[in-house]
């Protein structure tokens, strides 16, 4: 027993001594990431501390729930974000695509497997557009995706004319109400995207070479990296992301609902940011940005949950994005990373 | 005559380029021969970065021809002038200043441990062992393991222009086109440079240098080459010139040897 219990010490001294767990130890902490799930894991504490029922599966389900949509959408814009372009019309392009394969369904006889496919593929164009023009006409990308964002909005207006889509096939519920072991579809997709796409980002040549493009382009040109394709290659996927995310919800409200989409920007650029992504480019991970998204989540829910008036909400989020960026730029500045680094040295 | 065009590895024949009315190259017959280090001088806005942005495939000519291994060549973009053997550090680095070592030297020509077409894996650890050992072996310059996982903008200027010079030579071009590649460093680390551009030379790599500082050009070239307003104005061999004509040619006058 005694034997046993040094050695237990002994293992636990040496794992903390041990070179592979200190960088991980500091880079998590140093991370932004790492300081962002730290804060969710606080709020989460203290809100379930104040009101029990905010632990209650049915609200964790509702809130996860809730912020997967955006998430979904979210991470589309992280990648745009670390390429150094931004994208303002992924809720456009989300309702849009949402709305277009809903009104297939409905209208033209297409099948609902079809008709999700053709939405996905208006999703995929409209990205394309905005990256075709971007590129090929050289324009700035905040302008481009400002007018497509008008643009697609005005189609989804044309399209429903403000009525929403009704008579929706039941087969495509399960989509957006459906559960796989308990836990909600587009929570399973949300999950599974990102995964994919983390691993693209981090150990993929297309990955890397999207921080590269964020980092310098210049670097990307003399290399010889194709710059205009890989941007039109990234809005595509971001268009993609987004009507993945609008169909999803057309599934779970069971219509086509012409507001779908159209209070998804911020959020999905707070998310970003408040995850770590550099609006300047060339800083960003998709984990962050799904704790970001987490974070307005549960604030929204402790809005309701705590009692506080929801006409506060917008100022509340607003007031944390601005912090979180605020701390994000104080981090850059006073070399805060090398901070912590020096500290856990010196033990 | 003969013998002078064999040794002939690129040139250029009447190149012109203009930025809207500046004829910022006019008429440019450059050569640069098998096995040397050609010097290009000239005052600001003489033409030099224009040209050397021609030669690395940046910027297209509108007039004139580019002749490499007596072959007629064309490029659209700096990967097509990498393919042909023409490699280039800029003065401004050229890096990305979020990236880590390796993955400056290698990207555009990354190592992949497996290719599945839509997904291209990359070989992370390859990737290190490789930038270390160019950068050990061949530059002689030592970047700690830890060092080599952060972003370069953590490194010194003289790393950096190490990472931006064996990116250049990793393929083993035939021509390397250094442009003020030294200007940014501290005195010891210019010292390094400039051996090394030697050594280069030995192995059978021509290299062309430019640089403000005609005491460094003169210490390490074969040939100087000065521009003056876009203007080819002189050609000749180090050991048939001196400072002061150079300095005169480039000014615009006329050399008293003349």
């Amino acid at each position: 027993m005694e034997i046993e219990a040094k050695m237990e010490k002994r293992v636990q001294g040496s794992l903390l001594r041990s070179n592979i767990f200190r960088p991980i130890f500091t880079s998590f902490l140093s991370s932004q990431e790492g300081g962002i799930i730290f804060a969710l894991i606080i709020m989460c504490l203290t809100i379930a501390f104040i009101n029990p029922a905010f632990v209650s599966k049915y609200n964790l389900t509702t809130l996860i729930l809730g912020f997967s949509f955006i998430s979904i959408v979210a991470f589309g814009e992280t990648i745009v974000l670390i390429s150094g372009e931004i994208d303002l019309s992924i809720g456009a392009i989300a309702g849009l695509s949402g709305i277009g394969s809903a009104w297939l369904m409905v209208n033209s006889g297409l099948s609902p497997v079809l008709a999700i496919v053709a939405g996905l593929a208006m999703g995929a164009a409209c990205g394309f557009v905005n990256g075709f023009l971007i590129t090929k006409i050289r324009l700035n990308s905040f302008i481009v995706t400002l007018g497509t964002m008008e643009a697609f909005s005005g189609l989804i207006m044309v399209i429903t004319k403000g009525w929403a889509i009704v008579r929706i096939p039941e087969s495509i519920f399960f989509l957006g109400r459906g559960q796989v072991l308990g836990v909600p579809i587009p929570v399973v997709i949300m999950t599974a995207i990102l995964i994919y796409l983390s691993f693209t980002l981090k150990s993929t040549v297309f990955g890397q070479r999207v921080y590269l493009l964020g980092g310098s382009e210049i670097a990307a040109r003399v290399v010889g990296i194709n710059v205009e394709k890989m941007k039109i290659i990234i809005f595509t996927l971001s268009g993609i992301l987004s009507a993945s995310a609008g169909i999803l919800m057309v599934a779970r409200l069971t219509s086509g609902q012409p507001t779908v989409g159209q209070y998804w920007l911020l959020p999905s650029i707070a998310a970003a940011v408040i995850g770590g992504t550099s609006l300047t480019g060339g800083r960003g991970r998709l984990i962050g940005t799904l704790a970001g998204a987490a974070i307005l989540g549960v604030l929204q829910n402790a809005i309701a949950i705590l009692g506080i008036s929801p006409y506060w909400e917008r100022t509340i989020i607003g007031t944390v994005v601005v912090l979180a960026v605020t701390v994000d730029v104080i981090r850059q500045r006073t070399g805060y990373l090398k901070m912590i680094e020096r500290m856990i040295k010196k033990q | 005559m003969q013998d002078k065009d064999a040794m002939v590895l690129m040139k250029t024949e009447n190149i012109v380029k203009k930025f809207g009315g500046i004829t910022a190259l006019n008429k440019v017959n450059f050569p640069v021969y098998k096995d040397e280090i050609v010097g290009l001088v000239g005052d600001n806005g003489a033409g030099k970065s224009t040209l050397i942005k021609i030669l690395s495939g940046v910027y297209l000519p509108e007039e004139g021809e580019i002749f490499f291994k007596g072959k007629k060549i064309s490029f659209k973009n700096p990967r097509q002038a990498r393919e042909i053997g023409i490699e280039t550090v800029y003065q401004d680095l050229a890096l990305a200043p979020n990236m880590d070592v390796s993955m400056n030297m290698f990207a555009g020509r990354e190592f992949v441990s497996f290719d599945l077409k839509i997904l291209k894996v990359l070989d992370k650890r390859k990737m290190v062992q490789e930038a270390t050992h160019t950068l050990k072996d061949v530059l002689g310059i030592t970047i700690s393991s830890d060092a080599m996982g952060l972003p370069v903008l953590n490194l010194s200027g003289g790393q950096q222009q190490a990472v931006a010079i064996g990116r250049a030579i990793y393929s083993q071009p035939k021509l390397l086109i250094m442009d003020e590649p030294i200007a940014a460093i501290s005195v010891k680390e210019r010292g390094k440079v400039l051996g090394l551009m030697k050594k280069l030379k030995e192995r059978g790599i021509s290299i062309i240098f430019i640089s403000h500082n005609l005491d460094e050009i003169f210490s390490v070239v074969d040939r100087i080459v000065v521009l003056n307003r876009g203007c080819l104005v002189r050609d000749v061999k180090r050991q048939d010139t001196c400072l002061e004509e150079v300095v005169t040619v480039m000014l615009g006058g006329e050399s008293r040897n003349n």
